[in-house]
């Protein structure tokens, strides 16, 4: 039988993480499905498993200069009643899973789950969130783009965790934040967005959307986002056509996702006004 | 196995039991509190939900090392309070109630939104509760029972 391990410190926690390879549980909501056994017995865990969630140092959200920072460990309700969260993060948020659910569950875990539908990173993308990670003598960060591999697959090695997300308090002039699903609540995303702009003398400064759910990791593109300035609505739109490329799967299909995409990108553009 | 110690219904509990396992089943099989429901078993329909430390949590989704410490409070403990029994009747009165199995969840969701906020809007509710399922009733009568027992059981909350 594997072991379970729950630290009362992070310091603990990290001793422990580096004498052995073991499965991070965090809120435990993505795990514990996934490891599910029948009603009554013990999930099906097949390595050894640290139990982190509770560790009181990973629990915060800090402002600090242009920035702000959040424990890995901080669960989603906190996050969505806190003064500093950037109002965009607030709002995806509000539309992940259902108040059960948000009591437990973790940001960190949500960005180590690293699900292509995962609701809090095309937010944490546009964003430019870099992801602390630390291991026991070592740390270091990482903006999300290059921690998240693909589906389920993050640079973590085996001896880290992540401690801490630091985004870039960006107070955009405009957000649209929109979640597709089956259901309100408790849906998996068919398709999620983020986008805010801001302006200055009436032209855009800064122009920034990320797509989540129609690709192995979230869609945004820094190099069309630099250029928007120069281009009309239906330009835009036909190069953002180009790097979406979703697949069937069980929740929905290639073509619905791609069409919703556009409508909404087209509702962004549409409520950027200069666009109109 | 490891030593776990929570609050259970008011009361301090110690088990020796595997961390991993979900506070469901523990709270179900090791303490024989069977209000508890398991529904989906994958957090969609909120029938095992329960109060740690007083908010709503899906148990099924908890594993039983994570309520190290917490205050745990099922629907069974609940049940002998002054709030319950506001709930109860609305719930009642409304005729939110049809084969039950959900009912656990919705009145344990409703406590967890009125300790919160007392007067909640139409909307309030909706959100708070959309994490439960109900296949009898329709959810009409069930917001309504919410609006009426917050009327009712002004000063409780």
């Amino acid at each position: 039988m594997v072991k379970s391990f729950i630290p009362g410190t992070y310091e603990e926690a990290l001793e422990l993480l580096d004498k052995n390879e073991m499965i991070l549980m965090a809120g435990g909501t993505d795990l514990m499905v996934k490891k599910r056994n029948w009603a009554g017995l013990s999930p099906l865990f097949d390595k050894d498993v640290l139990f982190i969630s509770e560790l009181r140092e990973l629990k915060y959200i800090r402002k600090s200069g242009g920035f702000i920072h959040i424990g890995a460990m901080t669960t989603l309700e906190d996050i969505l009643v806190h003064r500093e969260t950037p109002e965009i993060l607030r709002k995806a948020v509000l539309l992940m899973a259902s108040p059960g659910i948000r009591h437990i569950a973790t940001l960190g875990g949500n960005i180590g789950n690293a699900s292509p539908a995962g609701d809090s990173l095309p937010v944490l993308y546009i964003l430019d969130a870099k992801i602390v990670i630390d291991g026991k003598g070592t740390e270091r960060m990482v903006p999300i783009e290059e921690f998240i591999l693909g589906p389920g697959k993050v640079y973590l090695e085996s001896r880290e965790m992540i401690k801490e997300i630091v985004i870039n308090d960006v107070r955009f002039d405009m957000i649209h934040y929109e979640k597709i699903g089956g259901r309100k609540s408790d849906a998996i995303s068919k398709i999620s967005f983020a986008g805010g702009i801001s302006y200055k003398k009436g032209r855009i400064d800064e122009f920034r959307c990320a797509f989540g759910a129609v690709a192995p990791t979230v869609v945004r593109s820094r190099k069309l986002e630099a250029s928007v300035n120069g281009l009309g609505a239906e330009e835009i739109k036909k190069s953002y056509a180009e790097l979406i490329r979703p697949i069937d799967d069980q929740r929905s299909t290639a073509v619905y996702r791609k069409k919703v995409c556009m409508n909404i990108l087209d509702e962004f553009l549409d409520k950027a006004g200069e666009y109109k | 196995m490891t030593e776990i110690e929570f609050v259970l219904n008011g009361k301090n509990v110690t088990i020796d039991v595997d961390p991993t396992k979900r506070l469901l089943d523990v709270l179900r099989e090791d303490f024989g509190l069977t209000g508890v429901k398991e529904g989906c078993g994958e957090g969609e329909c909120g029938a095992c939900s329960v109060l740690v430390n007083h908010e709503i949590v899906s148990s099924c989704l908890m594993p039983v090392g994570n309520a190290m410490g917490k205050d745990i409070v099922t629907i069974d403990g609940f049940s002998k309070t002054e709030r319950y029994r506001v709930i109860h009747g609305a719930y009642e009165d409304e005729g939110a109630v049809q084969c039950g199995f959900c009912i656990p969840g919705m009145v344990i969701a409703t406590e967890s939104l009125l300790n919160k906020n007392p007067d909640p809007t139409e909307d309030e509710i909706k959100d708070a509760l959309s994490g439960n399922l109900c296949r009898c009733t329709g959810y009409n009568m069930i917001v309504s029972a919410v609006l009426r027992a917050a009327e009712r059981g002004k000063g409780l909350w």
